[in-house]
Parts: C-alpha cells; structure tokens; sequence
C-alpha cells in the first residue's frame, strides 16, 4: 500500500511556470490575511486547526511524497511535542517559550529514535513499525499516569495575554506557519530534497551513484520530526489540553489522510488536504460519533479513486492540456 | 602488477546452495577493454554485483587501485571511482533527464547535502552533465522527462549516467540488451569513443558486438572461470564455441 501511495506522486514542477506560483502565493496569502476579518470567530478558530495540521501534514509528506516512506509514527512525534509544551508550563511551572523549544526538541529527538529503527525498511514494513513505535508512545502515554495523567490527560496553563483571543492567536499561527511552509519547500526543492526523490524512484541507482541511502532518509526523518513537533507546540497552544488521544493512531492516520487527499508529493496541498479533512470531520461530527468510521472508509475512497489528491490531479490535468496545446501549436 | 587497476581474487558469491560466482580470478589493466562474456545464469551480473558492492562476496578478495574493497558499501566504491550501469534499466523515471544527471554528478560531491540551497545546477555541474550527455549522444534530450524517452534513449542515459561522475572504472552490464540492430550500431559507437583513460569492463550477448570493442575477454561458464584471451582467440576457442557460442544460437 505505501509503495503505491509514493508512486502515485507525479513530479511536475520542473514545468510548472514560476510566475503562477507567485501568483497563487500572493493570493493565498491575502485570502489567509483577510480570512478573520469575515469569518465568525469559531471558523477562524478552525482555521487556525487547519494550519496547524497543514505542517503536520507537510511533515508527513517530506517522508512520503519525497523519500517515498509512508509513515504512520507522526501522531506521535506531534503529540510528544505537545505532552512536553504543557508538561513544563502546567506541570513544572515552566515558561512557555522554554517549553515550546523542548516540545520541538524532544519531537525531534523522537523522530530520530523512529528513524533509526525503521528507515533501513520500506513499504508497507515501514508503515507497520511506524505505526508500532506510535502505539508504544500511546500506550506509554496511557500509562504513566504520574507524569501524564493518563486518560485524564493534562490541561495548560492557557495562552499568553497577547495571543489569548481567537483572532490574534490565528495571526500569531499564521507568522509561524507561513516562514515554516516556506522551508519545508526550500528543503524539498533543495539538492538534498532531490536525493530523497532519487531515492523514492530507486534505492539501487542511488547506492551505486555514491549515496548514502540510510544518511538519507535519516536525515529527512529527523528534519520531518522537528516540523512535526513545531505543529505539535502550535497545538499545545491551541487546545491547551493533552490526552493519549492526541498522540493515537488516528491521529496519524488523520494527518497523512490530509496530505494524500491533497495529494503526496505537493507539500502544499497538504493544505488542501487539511482543510477538506478538517471540514469533514466538523460537519460529520454533528451527526454521529463515529468520525474514525468515517475517516477511514475516506482513507480507503481516496486511495481507491484518487490515489493523486487533489493538487496531484490538477497538476496532472494542467500537463496534459499544456501537453495537447504544444502538440497543437506544432501542427 | 603496477598497471592493475581492479584484482579479483578467489571471488565466490552464494545465494544459499548455489555458487552463483565460483571462485573466480581475474586483474585488469588501466586503460583496458574488457569483455566478460558466458551463457545466461553465468554470474556475470553477480561478479559486477560483487564488484560494486550490492552483493559482497562470500569469499575472495576485491582489490582496486591496491586497496582491498571486498567488504565497503556500494556507495563508498562510488566515491573511490568505481561506475555502473544495470542490465534492466534502473533510472529515475519521475525524474527529467537533467535530474538524473544532478543526481548522478551529485553523489560524489558535498552538494548533495545542501538543504536549503537552490536546486539549480551550478556552471560546473551543468558542464559535466553536458559532457557525459554528449558521450552518449543524448543532448538534444536533456529537457525531457525520462518516462518520455525511448527504450533506446534510456539505455543511453544509463550510459550518460554512470559516466557523470568521471569514474576510472566503468561496469556496462548489457549496455545494448534489448535494442535494435541500428540502436545497437549507436551504442557500440559511444563506447567506442569513450575517453581511453576509463577502464571498462563490458558484459555483452552480441558477439559481434563485443569483439569489435574490446581486447581482452573472461568467458564464465556455471559461475566460473572458463576461459580468457584476445577476440580473436575467442573466436576460435572450441570450448567457447560449445558452451557459449552454441547455447546462444539455441536460444536465438
Ligand atoms: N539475489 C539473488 N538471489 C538468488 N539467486 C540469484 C540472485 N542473483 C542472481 N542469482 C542467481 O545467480 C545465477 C547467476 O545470475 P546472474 O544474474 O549473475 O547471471 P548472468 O550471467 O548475468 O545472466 P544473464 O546473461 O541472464 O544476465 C543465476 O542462477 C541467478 O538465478
Ligand atoms: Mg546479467
């Protein structure tokens, strides 16, 4: 199943027009400055969730879309971030920016745990240890209950004054997410993000090409993890309590649901993603309680019918007509 | 001794019970055209596979330039100058031309861990691409996608590929397999024109194909060695006319 996922990744952005992207950028960009001042202060508040989990989702997508590992582990490196943000504040008395730095640490720290563990697999072993070393983290987090809280989970200290409203937190988000989206693009797009690409096509060439394959992947585990964790330390803030079920397997499934439905190996539409899944479980939520029935059937729809995502789709739609308008212009 | 540039030494590989390469010796000089010729299954592949690391052997000893090399990773014998290509065509298909080549000159130099820096390609880099594009005569098709290319034009960005990185020793394992008389003609010509300073070992069905290019053969039979000499020696080896010459023809 992982295999499939990487491969349904098309890569045309060597054609794509770097004056449209700026366009659409800017336009973005504006839409997301503007976006408050319309909406009802509850959407802004689930805007802000759409944000948070866009970089969790792009996170996820630096492994899959790019290096071709589908990953089920980063609910976990997420949620420790969290876990350690309100621990050090609620628990220890510790100030927040302190424990914002930590919570990214430890994410990190954990993500290079996972990585030396699994990134010597690939497919659907690395999917499965993954998930493994994520449910080992749940369970921990369920079960030491002197320092979690177990079931009951923890509750934060609340924000600082500054962001404490729902419209200048979403902007405060808004400053980290947006230079953030920005690096995850240059690290993709780098010479080190198109050896992750040469690795996802083949392992083998790469080897024989001088690469160290397993550095690698390492490295883009590890660099996957710290955004992770900065997404899990922007939801510290934002939901200012922690569970076992921030750090549970939904909650991975959910965020890499986010990047294949916008398409694995656009980083960006990981923001699509986010916003449909997000949505979805808003409205479904109204209805029944069982939002993890529904997000998986999603799952298996998506990969049925549209294994690309939707930015994937469109990309796929654009070459095709720039394709038949160069074949016609030639005749 | 001092000319040899790559020893193989009592080489073996096992895939359980069986000897895929069996104690197999051999040296090659600087500069030489070499040939490893033998019937399908020979262990051929397995020798380059032996050679370049992905499968290290079981017994023997792998020397280049005088060191020994038997057990280092594929990617360090990259670094030391050792070069391939694969007999099923193994390039980056989601990838364009000019990709492949960064990916392929970046494997030797430190640019391929700048994380954040512009994926273009440097003066320098786009120079070699350049080059090895033209050794293999695919210039004309650097812009295009891989998955655009055809069979034939794969094979040579193989080719392209596996010279980037200037090696002093190039493996072209069945550089030709699959092509036509005509793509043939072509690929023996860039490796005709290959710069004399790369040494090149060449595994190749077509007889004729190879005798022309090379001046000394290996023939391996079962995984081992059987025998060794000039083309023309080849040709009139009643041995090799049995084992080789003969079971091919079946085949054909
Ligand atoms: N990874 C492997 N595991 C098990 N057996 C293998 C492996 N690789 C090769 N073999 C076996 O080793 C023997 C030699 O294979 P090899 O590919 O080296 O032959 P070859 O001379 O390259 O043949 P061809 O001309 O068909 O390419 C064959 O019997 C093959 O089935
Ligand atoms: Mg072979």
């Amino acid at each position: 199943m992982a295999t499939p996922i990487s491969q349904a990744a098309p890569s045309y952005e060597a054609r794509t027009r770097p004056s449209h992207v700026v366009g659409w950028i800017a336009l973005a960009a504006v839409a997301l400055i503007a976006l408050p001042l319309v909406l009802p202060s509850y959407q802004v508040s689930i805007t802000t969730q759409i944000l948070i989990f866009s970089v969790l989702a792009m996170s996820i997508d630096v492994l899959a879309g790019y290096g071709g590992r589908t990953t089920l582990g980063h609910g976990a490196i997420f949620g420790a971030s969290t876990y350690v943000v309100i621990y050090w504040t609620a628990v220890l008395g510790g100030g927040i920016w302190t424990g914002v730095a930590l919570g990214i640490l430890c994410a990190t720290l954990l993500a290079a745990v996972f990585a030396l563990l699994a990134i010597r697999t690939s497919g659907v072993y690395f999917l499965l240890l993954t998930l493994a070393l994520g449910m080992i983290v749940w369970g921990l987090c369920l079960r030491w209950t002197s320092v979690t809280g177990g079931e009951n989970g923890l509750r934060g200290i609340g924000r600082p004054e500054f962001i404490a409203d729902h419209i200048s937190f979403y902007y405060a988000v808004l400053l980290v997410v947006a230079p953030v989206t920005w690096a995850m693009w240059r690290f993709v797009h780098s010479p080190f993000g198109l050896t992750l690409r040469g690795i996802r096509d083949s392992e083998s060439r790469m080897r024989s090409l001088g690469y160290n394959v397993p550095l690698h992947l390492f490295i883009a585990f590890v660099a996957s993890g710290f955004f992770a964790g900065i997404a899990g330390a922007l939801y510290a803030l934002f939901n200012n309590f922690v569970s076992p079920s921030t750090v549970q397997l939904s909650q991975s499934v959910a965020a890499l649901l986010m990047a294949i439905t916008g398409g694995v190996g656009t980083l960006l539409g990981s923001f699509v993603g986010a916003t449909l899944i997000i949505a979805l479980e808003n409205v479904v939520s109204a209805f029944t309680a069982r939002w993890p029935t529904v997000l998986g059937v999603t799952f298996v729809l998506i990969m049925i019918f549209a294994p690309e995502g939707v930015v994937g789709r469109v990309r796929i739609l654009l070459s095709r007509r720039r394709k038949r308008q160069s074949s016609e212009s030639l005749n | 001794m001092t000319k040899s540039i790559l020893q193989l030494d009592h080489v073996g590989v096992r895939f359980d019970a069986l000897r895929a390469v069996d104690d197999v010796s051999l040296d090659v000089r600087r500069g030489e055209r070499r040939a490893i010729i033998g019937p399908n299954g020979a262990g051929k592949t397995t020798l380059f596979n032996a050679i370049t690391g992905v499968v290290p052997p079981s017994s023997g000893r792998v020397v280049f330039e005088g060191r020994n090399i038997t057990h280092a990773p594929p990617h360090r014998r990259a670094d030391w100058g050792i070069s391939r290509t694969f007999q099923i065509t193994n390039l980056f298909p989601s990838l364009t031309v000019r990709q492949n080549m960064e990916l392929a000159i970046r494997g030797l130099t430190p640019r391929k861990f700048s994380f954040f820096g512009s994926p273009a390609a440097t003066d320098e880099e786009r120079a070699q691409a350049d080059s090895a594009l033209t050794l293999s005569r695919l210039a004309a098709r650097a812009d295009s996608a891989v998955n655009e290319l055809s069979y034939g034009e794969q094979r040579q960005l193989e080719i392209a590929m596996a010279l980037a990185p200037n090696p002093r020793l190039l493996l072209l394992d069945e550089p030709a397999a699959g092509l036509s008389p005509a793509e043939r003609v072509i690929v023996a010509n860039i490796i005709r024109a290959l710069p004399k300073d790369i040494t090149i070992v060449l595994i190749e069905h077509d007889m004729d194909l190879v005798l022309s290019l090379v001046d000394w053969v290996t023939c391996l039979n079962n995984g081992q060695f059987l025998a060794e000499g000039t083309p023309a020696d080849i040709r009139n080896n009643a041995d090799i006319q049995n084992v080789y010459l003969g079971k091919a023809r079946h085949h054909a």
